[in-house]
């Protein structure tokens, strides 16, 4: 096991570097961060000059990216145009994202599964189809979508839950955007739930605990759910790092000062350091989120062994 | 869109049991898949996997139901004056501004009331239809020719060929779909649709390339591919004719389902003003600027948006059905 985690964390040195890379090289040689500076005017030749070569912009790209790298190990993600350290908006961003996701992930669990497992076990029956209607009407509907006919029928026209988001950002705020944030991927939840259960409901050893007199219930959490959850589990560790980068749409929507609120505005401004430093630390936790996921594979099926 | 499922068909085609004086062939998977069909339907003639994918098609209502959507989406595409005699452009604030739905008036200009400047909601969701659907299908076919090659050379080659492709596709999946696009398109201060179609495509071709190199290295083990090289056939020839045949139905399942992911991320990008740009019409920029008049004139924005999910819906229908069809074993 040790090893193994060890050899995956140094094959993902590469992707890392690669990936960071290529974010530098789209927003540093694609995009030009002294122009967006000035927003519609030209600047003045001479200024331009001056700040290039204070940012080290005119120096060639890879050096810019050493030079990057070589202060984020150090903890320093540099300074948005604005004047404030990086690192400063993403202790304010994370923390609010972590939260939003948090609230997306457990009702992506709690609904999607609940959802899943009642379908797959009543498969055809006029649950099962209502449950795949659903799914088909939550995936078809895009977030940007969903999240403005819920916030202005929840929150404004029959005012249950507060439409926006205060800057702290509090649980019970969030629930809404969790939900909003967590629709496409609850459909997916439910049916990929849906589909082993109906798959493994088959399997031998289902029938080899039914022939053996357990009572129903026991066969389908110990035995069916336990073997069943596997992808589920997979598709959810994944997405952890997708709702986080993400979240643009639904913090864009319901005023969140998450992440996805500072890349949004850093992309719009061409703030290059905030839109690379957000970026970096989302590639980190998006590779981070897979390990884990590949380590709870073999607490979840012991047939699996890492070396 | 039955075309789609039928490209492949010509080119699996033929080569039944008996048929076997040709010399290289590809009929080691179609006797497999011939008896099965024989027990499953219980004809004796072989079909070919798209002759096959064609018969369970036809036999979905979800397939009809997707199929007539999107025929009247294509019309609505290609002939948008067909359904409208309104010029979407026109803007009449003297009268029209944020005018309602007049829902007896069927087809005609107010059917679906004004919008903020006073143009036919009707008719701009009409006419912005073309752009989605544009998107859509060049996407699909830029990432599937794309990644396809890509997990091609891999898998058939191996090896420095796979270690290095494999990394390049760890590392833009690294990147969610909708962050990389947004960073690629804000370098460009003018965008088309080609932009669009650029930025998605970037970013949305390792899902295939990794489906079609493990369906490539699947079928690069088989007799038929050993008996091919033995015959002298070159790589160019048994990755073509041989391999690509029975490879590609998987890479055609993940292309129709993510279809309708990419119509949904053009509008989110649209949406979010680092897609299409106005004065372009399109779902995403229209729902963009009807968010503002939520409160007093919701139909600007429902309208838009309805449109925009039954046609992710018609694809996502497809993209089902494709699947049920072509991959008997997710079913």
């Amino acid at each position: 096991m040790g090893r193994y985690v060890i050899r995956r964390l140094l094959q993902m040195i590469p992707v890392f570097i690669g990936s960071t890379f290529l974010i530098f090289f789209m927003v540093y040689a694609l995009g030009d961060p002294v122009a967006a500076m000035f927003g519609d005017r030209a600047p003045d030749p001479a200024t331009a000059a001056r700040i290039r070569q204070e940012l080290l912009l005119d120096q060639p790209l890879w050096k810019q990216y050493l030079h990057y790298m070589g202060q984020i190990f150090r903890g320093d993600f540099g300074t948005a145009f604005n004047g404030q350290p990086v690192t400063e908006l993403m202790g304010t961003a994370f923390p609010v994202t972590l939260r939003l996701t948090l609230v997306a992930i457990v009702i992506e669990i709690v609904v999607g599964i609940t959802l899943g497992v009642l379908s797959g076990l009543r498969r055809g029956r006029a649950l099962d189809t209502s449950v795949l209607v659903f799914t088909l009407v939550v995936v078809s509907v895009p977030t940007f979508v969903s999240g403005y006919v819920l916030q202005f029928l929840l929150g404004v026209k029959w005012e249950w839950v507060k439409p926006t988001v205060s800057t702290d950002a509090y649980l019970n705020e969030l629930l809404l955007p969790g939900v909003v944030l967590a629709l496409v991927s609850l459909a997916y939840v439910t049916r990929l739930t849906r589909t082993t259960l109906a798959e493994n409901a088959r399997a031998d050893y289902v029938r080899t605990a039914v022939a053996k007199g357990l009572p129903r219930r026991r066969v389908v959490t110990r035995h069916l759910l336990r073997n069943s959850l596997i992808p589920v589990v997979t598709f959810i560790g994944t997405d952890i790092g997708q709702l986080m980068g993400g979240a643009i749409v639904t913090e864009r929507i319901f005023n969140i000062h998450g992440v996805g609120f500072q890349l949004y505005q850093g992309i719009l401004r061409q703030n290059s350091p905030t839109v690379v430093g957000f970026v970096t630390v989302l590639v980190l936790v998006f590779l981070f989120a897979n390990l884990v996921v590949d380590l709870l594979y073999a607490v979840l099926d012991p047939r699996i062994r890492y070396a | 869109m039955p075309d789609k499922t039928t490209v492949t068909p010509s080119s699996v085609a033929g080569a039944g049991p008996g048929q076997t004086g040709s010399g290289v062939d590809v009929s080691a998977p179609s006797v497999a898949a011939a008896s099965e069909l024989a027990s499953m339907g219980g004809v004796n003639k072989p079909r070919s996997l798209g002759q096959d994918a064609w018969r369970e098609l036809r036999a979905r209502p979800m397939f009809w139901t997707a199929g007539i959507l999107l025929v009247v989406l294509i019309l609505m595409a290609a002939f948008p004056f067909l359904f409208t005699g309104a010029d979407p452009g026109h803007a009449d604030l003297r009268n029209h501004y944020l005018g309602d739905p007049q829902w007896t008036h069927l087809f005609q200009e107010d059917w679906f009331g004004y919008n903020k400047q006073g143009q036919s909601v009707w008719a701009r969701t009409v006419y912005g239809a073309r752009a989605s659907v544009i998107i859509g299908i060049c996407v699909t076919f830029a990432v599937t020719v794309l990644g396809g090659f890509l997990g091609m050379i891999a898998g058939y080659f191996g090896g420095w060929w796979d270690a290095l492709l494999s990394r390049l596709t760890d590392i833009f999946f690294g990147i969610p779909l909708l962050l990389g696009a947004l960073v690629l398109l804000q370098a460009f201060t003018h965008r088309t649709v080609w932009t669009v179609v650029l930025g998605l495509t970037v970013f949305g071709w390792m899902q295939i390339a990794r489906v079609m190199r493990g369906a490539v290295i699947t079928q690069k083990q088989a007799d038929f591919v050993t008996a091919a090289r033995a015959l002298g056939a070159g790589n160019g020839r048994i990755l073509l004719k041989h391999i690509l045949p029975n490879a590609i139905g998987p890479v055609i399942v993940v292309a129709t389902i993510a279809l309708a992911g990419y119509i949904s991320t053009e509008a989110t990008l649209s949406y979010l003003g680092i897609g299409l740009q106005p004065p372009a019409i399109s779902w995403g920029v229209d729902i963009a600027s009807a968010k503002d008049v939520l409160r007093d004139a919701p139909h600007v924005l429902l309208v838009p948006s309805t449109f925009l999910s039954l046609t992710v819906l018609a694809f996502i229908l497809l993209g089902d059905a494709v699947r049920d069809a072509l991959d008997p074993k997710l079913r």
